[in-house]
């Protein structure tokens, strides 16, 4: 903690620690709502939304979005643990493979209780990916 | 060339090509104990991460013991067992030792009144059960050289279901996993482990490099429910440690059990060529003596 106006983030996945860094602030959905975590916020443990994406504006004032499926995230004095059973930075998604399984996710109409969850899934990605994208060429 | 010696020589000639084969299994495997073993070492960080939220959420929530996933039901009547076994022979006793621990554990319990679902991991498990005509809880084949997340989330939701369930509708009051613990390339032991009910530790956990594991934290939306999101996790969580650890062991035991396989070929390949090169030698023996034989016939009529 060399600067305490700084947040530092380890996204974490099943299979591997995908990410780490310095942060300036953190945006998650919790089930009570967005959350926006700056440096020196108490100490939460909160779960994320299925689903949902999580937006870290890095030091340099860059953004990163983060899609997780099924997780939680920590905060304890500056050290913020993003964990998800499946996390993909907006970076490694590719948009328009995102896009295509999105497409044909809706062609199918299944809606079943898997099916659900696999389209909100890609709406996601979908989303998270765009998001980076607009980003990046402004 | 006598018979003999051309039997030796077709011996000597098979025993080679399984040499062959079993040294490239030995090489294989080696290969993937290491990346088994990074896999496992890859999962660690969210394991940790997990432990302890769990732990800080357990503290938070106003009372643990109620929970669904803590609470020891009073009088337990059935337990869930998944063992982890092989999908593919010729790793030693690897298997057959996951599978004499989980029936030495099924017999303990049997005998404090508990009658056991077995959930099997491996070809090698299944077989031996569906052998034995005994009912499975599940099975689940085709993985366990290279384990994913999603396969132990199949296994922990189908178990997690099996635990939510009444008991008097078939559900389980205990799971118990029985994998293979990878201590070092060279030793590996069959364990077992208790996955649920939690064990409700009282204790404060010491910190170990100064962080925050005391932290009093805010929960959002509050402890139970994080406890509640939390839980299912763990399970996955625990299940797919036990089967990358179980891996890395079976490719361990596999390694080992090529290495002496060529080990013993090679010894077989000496044994035989000595005897084909005696049984060679007697030949020429013979030959020269039949020839001498031979002369000295002629010379003697002569």
């Amino acid at each position: 903690m060399a600067d305490d106006k700084m947040l530092s983030v380890a996204v974490v996945s099943a299979e591997r620690a995908l990410w780490s860094g310095e942060a300036k602030s953190i945006v998650a959905k919790t089930p009570e709502g967005d959350i926006g975590i700056l440096a020196n916020h108490e100490p939460v443990l909160a779960l994320l939304v299925d689903s949902s994406a999580l937006k870290i504006v890095e030091a340099d004032g860059s953004t990163m979005m983060v899609a997780v499926h099924g997780g939680f995230f920590s905060v304890a004095g500056n050290e913020v643990n993003v964990i998800a059973e499946v996390a993909e930075l907006s970076e490694n998604i590719d948009v328009e493979r995102a896009k295509a399984a999105l497409a044909r996710l809706q062609a199918e109409g299944d809606r079943d209780e898997d099916g659900q969850s696999a389209l909100k899934r890609a709406e996601t990605r979908v989303q998270v990916a765009g998001i980076a994208k607009t980003v990046t060429t402004r | 060339m006598g018979a003999q010696l051309r039997v030796y020589r077709r011996r000597i000639k098979s025993v080679q090509a399984t040499k062959k084969i079993t040294k490239a299994m030995e090489l294989i495997a080696s290969s993937r104990i290491v990346k088994a073993q990074q896999r496992l070492e890859a999962s660690l960080p969210y394991l940790t991460h997990l432990y302890a939220a769990i732990n800080a959420a357990a503290t938070g929530a106003a009372d643990v013991r109620k929970h669904p996933l803590m609470a020891n039901a009073e009088n337990r009547s059935k337990a869930a067992v998944l063992v982890i076994t092989a999908d593919r022979g010729l790793a030693g006793a690897y298997s057959s030792n996951a599978i004499k621990e989980a029936e030495a554990l099924s017999t303990n319990l049997r005998e404090k009144g508990i009658s056991v679902v077995p959930y099997i991991v491996g070809r090698k498990g299944v077989s031996y059960y569906r052998f034995r005509d005994r009912a499975m809880g599940g099975q689940y084949t085709g993985f366990t050289d290279q384990p994913t997340y999603a396969d132990a989330k199949r296994i922990g939701s189908d178990l997690l279901e099996a635990f939510l369930t009444p008991t008097e509708e078939g559900g389980v009051d205990e799971i118990h996993v029985v994998y293979t613990h990878f201590s070092s390339m060279v030793a590996q032991q069959a364990r077992i482990r208790r996955i649920l009910p939690l064990e409700v530790v009282d204790e404060v956990v010491e910190s170990s490099e100064g962080s925050h594991p005391s932290a009093l934290y805010e929960f959002e939306p509050d402890a139970e429910t994080v406890l509640d999101g939390l839980l299912p996790q763990y399970i996955d969580q625990t299940v797919y440690s036990a089967l990358l650890m179980s891996a890395a062991s079976e490719h361990a035991a596999r390694r080992r059990a090529m290495k002496s396989a060529t080990d013993n070929a090679e010894e077989m390949i000496k044994s035989l060529s000595r005897q084909a090169n005696q049984a060679r030698q007697a030949e020429i023996t013979q030959e020269i003596s039949e020839i001498v034989g031979g002369a000295d016939a002629l010379s003697a009529a002569g």
